[in-house]
């Protein structure tokens, strides 16, 4: 097996626009975006692809910012972007698509932005 | 131009698997747009990883799905060891080929056979699934569960197969095979499947590329993207390439998947011919402490397991990113443009799985 | 113009033997590697607690002092995790599948019959001796 090399640049938001764009003109593949709490703050990947190459952007922004949509430049990003809304509550500017919070219905608002399962015993409770 | 009307299509409806609701704009009988709506499996199963520790998420990962469920596990797995740095013996990256390999067979008879449903070829749906049950013994034979294998774990696999049994199921490959070409006749060369199929949901290779459309979805487009060829697993040491057609509608799809169930045998065959012996794990000590996204092809496209280890017994956190999920988009540009009566078989022909893409 | 290919295959299965079996009179297929459910040699159980920490679905409870083992079938999701980590190998996966329910039967509480064996009396003096020393 090869192992594969990924590369990870963090940049600032203001730049991200900038370099999704640069990818886009270079003919990547947006293969995914994802959100991670970390702490107090929330790091936002998004991953490109091309020729088989695997590399990576890393936005971190605090829990109540916004952040600008890429859905401009690729037009299917708006899944993720709607994704990111309804389970972290990040809020995405100018999403050609804005579900408004309705992609998934979940029970709780924003399920995954504060989740504590720490601490609970190994059997459930009877 | 006449008044649009806004019609709900699913998520109870007969020809669709799985739960998705589809607003269908249209305009007499011409879908103008279509929006859809999910969440009616939500289950929040990448939450889960702060409660269950990193070897037992592996159980988890491969319940994601019930149709790829191998893949899961194996995608996961790789993911962790890359974070800690195992070396997987060279067999165990076989068996787990050899195993994706028989994944990817059963999902495409299962989706062909769903596929033929949908356009109201009952006989021609039974018989996929006849075939299919023949992967299923396989399956249940080596690993001992018919669709949740539970055969993939971190630093390895759980079951070993026999040099005997390796034997009997090449040899039973081939009975297998000609049953299949019997059956692909008719998807490729039946008028009343090409009538049926053929201009489509057609999805340029523009767009195709523009959603983000992967597997099959993809290559029926002539977008040539097969996660394989990254290498992982023993897919590096084999002979193969991606099946990619140019037309991009729905007979290109079925093609692809078609021709894919040939290609798949002869990767197992492959597979069976040169693996090597010697052990099927590595031990696993020590925690994973970092993050490594991992991809790997799945019967219905490219899969990434996000995962993030921060030195614990548990993950801080692990993203499922599914195929289904990325084909989202090109279905919505599919559907813009369509008759509603071929709305089932478009939809049905990106093989969406949503109890994948909500996770 | 191709049209009646499925025409073939039909036919044959028309005329052929069935590919299914029917199930409830016959029995389904089982492989000697089957996962059916979970079994429980209740007197070599060191109630350990191991089944229940690797348990990636909750189902297994094991009390140490009311020295019972407890299982909800319908939690199980029958992974093998338990009989793999079992120190002891008390627990076992039987081939055969638990029957299809209406109604949840309720959990399934087997009690445990294991009784330590006493140490030799002159091996534990030793060991005792060594660590006050």
């Amino acid at each position: 097996m090869k192992p594969e090399n990924q590369e990870l640049r963090l940049i600032d938001t203001a730049h991200l626009i900038g370099e999704v764009e640069d990818y886009r003109n270079k003919g990547h593949r947006l293969v995914n975006v994802s959100c991670t709490r970390a702490g107090e703050e929330f790091e936002i990947s998004y991953s490109f692809e091309l020729d088989l190459r695997f590399e990576n952007i890393r936005i971190i922004i605090p829990l109540d910012a916004d952040i600008p949509s890429i859905s401009g430049i690729y037009w299917g990003a708006f899944i993720y972007e709607n994704e990111m809304h309804d389970l972290f509550g990040v809020h995405v500017r100018g999403m050609n698509i804005d579900f408004k919070g309705n992609l998934i219905r979940t029970t709780v608002p924003y399920p995954f932005r504060n989740t504590s399962f720490k601490g609970e015993g190994p059997c459930q409770d009877r | 131009m006449s008044r649009q009307i806004v019609m709900p299509f699913g998520p109870q409806h007969p020809v669709l698997p799985e739960p998705i609701h589809l607003d269908l704009v249209l305009e007499d009988e011409t879908g103008v747009d279509g929006m859809l709506s999910i969440g009616y499996l939500h289950g929040g199963l990448e939450t889960l990883v702060e409660k269950r520790q990193f070897p037992e998420y592996v159980y988890i990962a491969e319940r994601t799905c019930g149709i790829c469920s191998f893949i899961h596990g194996m995608t996961y797995c790789q993911g962790i060891e890359r974070v800690m740095g195992l070396e997987v013996p060279e067999r165990a990256h076989y068996l787990r080929t050899i195993w994706s390999e028989y994944s990817r067979l059963h999902s495409h008879l299962l989706w062909l056979g769903l596929f033929a449903d949908s356009m109201g070829f009952e006989n021609l749906f039974m018989n996929a699934w006849k075939h299919r049950e023949f992967v299923l013994d396989v399956m249940e034979e080596t690993t001992g569960g018919r669709v949740i294998q539970g055969s993939c774990k971190v630093g390895g696999v759980r079951r070993d197969i026999d040099q005997e049994t390796l034997k009997k199921m090449e040899r039973d490959l081939k009975g297998f095979e000609k049953g299949l070409k019997e059956m692909a006749n008719v998807f490729l060369n039946d008028d009343s499947v090409a009538s049926r199929l053929r201009g489509v949901g057609v999805l340029s290779r523009n767009d195709a590329y523009v959603c983000g459309a992967v597997g099959p979805t993809g290559r029926g487009s002539g977008v040539p993207i097969d996660a394989r060829m990254t290498g992982y697993a023993a897919y590096g040491e084999l002979d193969f390439s991606p099946v990619v057609e140019q037309d991009g509608d729905c007979y290109a799809r079925c093609a692809v998947r078609v021709n894919e169930l040939f290609s798949s045998i002869e990767i197992i065959r492959q597979s069976i011919d040169r693996i090597p012996g010697g052990e099927i794990e590595v031990k696993v000590k020590g925690n994973p402490d970092g993050e490594y996204f991992s991809r790997s092809e799945q019967p219905r496209g490219e899969l990434v397991h996000y995962v993030k280890g921060n030195g614990t017994k548990y993950l801080a956190r692990s993203r499922i990113r599914t195929p289904t999920l990325t084909n989202i988009p090109p279905l919505v540009k599919m559907l813009q443009g369509c008759e509603l009566a071929d709305v089932p078989v478009i939809v049905l022909s990106i093989d969406p799985c949503i109890g994948c893409m909500e996770r | 113009m191709a049209f009646f290919e499925m025409a073939k295959t039909a036919i044959r299965s028309f005329v052929g033997k069935p590919a299914t079996r029917r199930y409830p009179f016959v029995p389904g297929k089982v492989t000697p590697l089957s996962r059916g459910h979970v079994t429980i040699d209740v007197a070599s159980c060191i109630s350990c607690g191991m089944c229940m920490k690797k348990c990636p679905s909750e189902a297994i409870c094991v009390n140490k002092d009311e020295k019972t083992w407890t299982i909800d079938r319908l939690r199980c999701i029958v992974c093998n995790s338990c009989v793999e980590v079992c120190p002891v190998h008390c627990l076992t996966m039987d081939t055969v599948y638990s029957p299809a329910v209406t109604t949840h039967s309720g959990l399934e509480v087997f009690h445990i019959t294991y009784v330590k064996p006493e140490k030799p009396p002159k091996a534990d003096s030793v060991d005792e001796n060594k660590e006050q020393a």
